[in-house]
């Protein structure tokens, strides 16, 4: 990046070796092409064995003014702003243990590093889940879900991450490493940091643990799928099934030009209860009629994400945010912008909590002026557009989008915990 | 308190927003917690977030601490005011500003009670779902200040959950925005941070929360054990069973004949009374109320009462709303503790707690919310027999000192206040106390917002800068500095 010096290959050298005393050799190697972050090169990869190791690490890559990049299963490096400088990546590779699912207290402890997936089969064997859908859970770590804030159907009845993790453990820069929260589900002691770092992409600290409170998994769940006239009836249905006394666990609105808006609806509960539901939904709906649908629609937003990132065609996936009464407008306002720039294409699954993927397909001008005509209409009505997967050189947009009035302070918190700037620098917002 | 200030704030608020009569400043001396008092030199009572900055930026300008305080109901001498400083009473901002049906969320100011949002959005079958004890006094910025629980955050979680954004002015006057009306703004979760943080990073002048929409059915059962083992082992059996009830609270036998004594709720006399609650789509409510039936029998349940109308409801949670106030009818003083354990360690921390109050010649009769571990262990003594209160005040800390071992916490939400600071080196090492004290450097790095609070040991944030030194001009009222 222009204007930061990188540092010099023998700093490079001497703190690798330094490295290599704090974690055995074959953990510690020169970076490949594939460790790329949005294009920025890294020259070291190192694997710690524990939250020790990665603590001391971390401390030594800030001693040496390298800047760092925690990763998890590298599932959304992609995501936030390319990073200023980007000198050592530290894997959680190896922090992928359950380190205690305490069932009969609906809690569990687990390192960064484990996959969300090895977490849930872990829960599975005790008739237990953490609710959260986030994409790619096979490759996605607990530290990296929890980084992004990445968050899926699930979110409408059990919250986001910050409604579930109850306790982190994080490696500062300076070497400190610090416990906050607990292992109990109610808890207020002390200041809640476990929100603070949910979200924060790393830039305030490597998360190492977390504790989640976890739920029972369904006795029996079921999907229906209802086709609206248009964006204004799905928009009517969406708000007079969230206004309904049912108890559903997801709803979300799947919309594709020239098509119709389908409205997907996920009831877990007892036979009876699903049976029960699933009548009344249907007299919310009429004259539009139910039709049972499968369980892997709910992939639909990962579906997004994934053809963003392999498309040949260029294309951007953003997350938006609006409140739910806006769904249809939001969707309107994309439709009018792609129907006056011709090669434009959208797609859009939104959630019932006015969280949406958007996925948006054509000429890198028409994508960026697209993405800030529709950040600028959002934000006026108090919305958010983050771009989740910014490639190189494609976009001038930044990221984020306005930080609002509280940048000072974040930049300040930013300076209490990572004070030369080491952990993701510029990823976040407003530079941060 | 300097005369010239004194000035300043009444041009602020008004004669009426400001107290400085001794007579009326002893009403400000304490909070729930009694037993510490300290008299504020002022308290000032804003009605607008303009007035609450003015007032903080002459505090800043003058290095004098505040403490804001709601309703003062707070448990763990959180309002508590500190020497020489003032009190800001958000009593007068008590405005619901907005009601968005569509979207389930109010806008209110801190000093709205609790009960009042519920009560607005009620016909269009709302509700705001955390519900402390003291909800129809408490107020919603004294909520924020604790991330206030209740009995039926088990399911719906605490105030924290139901918060999407504040209007904040941070000590040295500030007018921030955090989080907002629509999910995931971008940056810090500081509506996070900011909530649970008693007080100690800013005052909060608005509030967006979230609403729900209130369940199509509500049953409550009443289940009469031989003894809280039971009633314990009932409770594993629910959660062992894939149900999450809205509420699950459990009365030990003291604390049954003291609610008794005090409401009349007509409970069965009994070893421990458990109360679950179950929520939700009726016939989803029906089918799991018949399994929490069968699990209760299953674990040696006497009686069992289904209590389905809301008048029904309404008296088996009297007795227990009422638990902590009811207590003082068999004890004349009491401490409320408020512990957290590992649900599953219920039976050893109670022979434990059995055994100290044993030791100790002190009773102690036990709320618990039982789905979370959250023990409210009523510590009963009599102040006038010499050395009670000293052995009281022992063994509740020695309570706590039971909970940190059991993997627990000191509190569930009551909050750490003035209280609790020393027992957080307890339970958190000196890095996690001061990575915490990190973010009130980046918040208040004066430490004027409620500074003696929450950490045992206050951290100082880089430079202290001295006491602010008025110049000779100002001070002989020639000169004004601005």
């Amino acid at each position: 990046m222009d204007g930061v010096p990188s540092a010099t290959v023998t700093q490079h050298a001497a703190f690798a070796d330094a490295a290599r005393v704090i974690v055995s050799a074959e953990f510690v190697r020169a970076a490949g092409a594939t460790d790329a972050v949005a294009g920025i090169h890294p020259q070291t990869i190192v694997e710690p064995g524990d939250e020790q190791e990665l603590s001391a690490i971390l401390k030594l890559a800030n001693e040496y003014g390298l800047a760092v990049i925690p990763r998890g299963g590298g599932t959304k490096l992609g995501w936030g702003n390319p990073p200023m400088r980007a000198d050592v990546v530290v894997s959680t590779a190896r922090l992928n243990r359950v380190v205690e699912h305490a069932w009969a207290d609906l809690t569990v402890t687990v390192e960064a590093g484990c996959t969300i997936q090895n977490l849930q089969e872990t829960l599975a064997q005790h008739g237990q889940r953490l609710a959260l859908d986030p994409l790619w859970p096979e490759r996605a770590t607990v530290g990296g879900v929890l980084a992004t804030n990445d968050s899926g159907a699930l979110r409408l009845r059990f919250g986001a991450l910050r409604d579930l993790i109850i306790g982190v453990t994080l490696a500062l820069p300076d070497g400190t490493l610090a416990k906050s929260g607990g292992k109990v589900v109610k808890n207020v002691a002390g200041y809640d940091l476990p929100k603070l770092v949910t979200g924060a992409l790393g830039t305030l600290g490597a998360i190492t643990r977390a504790v989640f409170r976890v739920h029972p998994l369904p006795k029996d769940a079921r999907t229906v799928s209802c086709v609206a006239g248009d964006l204004d009836d799905a928009q009517r249905l969406l708000l007079a099934i969230q206004d309904s006394q049912l108890a559903h666990s997801a709803l979300q609105l799947r919309y594709a030009e020239n098509e119709l808006p389908e409205l997907d609806i996920l009831f877990e509960a007892t036979e009876t209860g699903l049976v029960a539901q699933i009548e009344q939904l249907g007299s919310i709906v009429a004259p539009a009629t139910l039709t049972d649908q499968g369980s892997e629609i709910w992939k639909s937003r990962q579906e997004l994400y994934a053809e963003a990132n392999s498309s040949d065609m260029q294309s951007v996936v953003a997350k938006v945010s609006v409140l739910p009464s806006c769904i249809a407008k939001m969707l309107k306002f994309f439709a009018n912008i792609s129907v006056n720039s011709g090669s434009l294409r959208h797609r859009a699954v939104v959630q019932a909590t006015g969280l949406a993927c958007v996925l948006c397909e054509g000429s890198q001008a028409n994508v960026d002026a697209a993405l800030h005509r529709l950040r600028t209409e959002l934000e006026h009505d108090g919305g958010s557009l983050v771009i989740a997967n910014q490639r190189a050189g494609f976009l001038s947009a930044e990221a984020w989008g306005a930080p609002g009035d509280a940048l000072p302070l974040m930049r300040s918190i930013k300076q209490q915990f990572d004070a030369k700037g080491t952990l993701n620098p510029g990823r976040f917002v407003g530079g941060i | 308190m300097d005369a010239r200030i004194v000035r300043e704030l009444r041009a602020i608020v008004g004669d009426r927003g400001l107290i400085t009569s001794p007579e009326e400043l002893h009403t400000y001396e304490c909070d729930g917690l009694t037993n510490f008092r300290v008299m504020p030199d002022a308290v000032l009572l804003p009605d607008s977030t303009e007035q609450v900055q003015a007032i903080l930026r002459i505090c800043h300008h003058e290095r004098i601490p505040f403490v804001a305080r709601g309703a003062g109901t707070g448990l763990s001498g959180g309002a508590l005011p500190v020497e020489n400083g003032i009190v800001l009473s958000l009593a007068r901002m008590n405005r619901i500003l907005e009601i968005d049906l569509l979207n389930a969320r109010v806008v209110v100011e801190p000093g709205v009670t609790n009960l009042a949002i519920s009560d607005r959005v009620l016909a269009q079958n709302y509700f705001y779902a955390p519900d402390p004890s003291s909800q129809s006094v408490c107020s919603i910025g004294g909520n924020v200040a604790e991330n206030s629980g209740g009995a039926h955050c088990l399911k719906y979680g605490f105030t924290t959950t139901h918060v999407l954004g504040l209007e904040v002015v941070l000590a040295d006057g500030t007018l921030l925005h955090l989080g907002g009306k629509t999910l995931d703004t971008p940056g810090y979760d500081l509506a996070g941070v900011f909530v649970g943080s008693e007080g100690t990073l800013g005052v909060a002048t608005k509030i967006i929360l979230r609403i729900v929409k209130r369940p199509e059915c509500v049953q409550t059962l009443l289940a009469a054990f031989p003894s809280t083992n039971e009633a314990g082992a009932a409770v594993s059996d629910i959660i062992a069973a894939g149900m999450l009830p809205a509420a699950m609270e459990m009365m030990d036998n003291l604390a049954i004949q003291a609610a008794e004594a005090a409401v009349h709720a007509n409970y069965p006399q009994c070893g421990a009374l458990l109360l679950v609650e179950l929520d939700g789509p009726a016939a989803e409510v029906q089918a799991l109320m018949m399994h929490v039936d069968e699990i209760c029998r299953r674990n040696a349940a006497a009686e069992i009462r289904v209590a389905q109308s809301d008048a029904e409801r309404a008296l088996v949670w009297k007795g227990r709303k009422a638990a902590f106030a009811a207590v003082g009818r068999i004890s004349p003083n009491y401490i409320v503790q408020d512990g957290v354990i590992p649900r599953t360690a219920l039976p050893q921390v109670m022979s434990e707690i059995d055994q100290l109050s044993r030791q100790a010649g002190i009773r102690v009769a036990n709320v618990f919310h039982a789905g979370d571990g959250n023990l409210h262990p009523l510590v009963l003594y009599d102040r006038s027999i010499a050395g009670q209160e000293e052995a009281a005040e022992a063994l509740s800390y020695q309570i706590l000192e039971i909970c940190i071992a059991a993997g627990g916490s000191i509190t569930g939400e009551h909050g750490v206040g003035e209280d609790k600071k020393m027992a957080m080196s307890k339970m958190f090492s000196e890095p996690d106390l001061e990575t915490m004290q990190r973010l009130r450097c980046a918040f208040d790095p004066l430490r004027l917002a409620n500074p003696t609070k929450i950490f045992p040991r206050p951290r100082l944030c880089g430079e202290k800068p001295g006491k602010y030194v008025a110049h000779p001009l100002e001070a002989a009222g020639i000169a004004e500095r601005f």
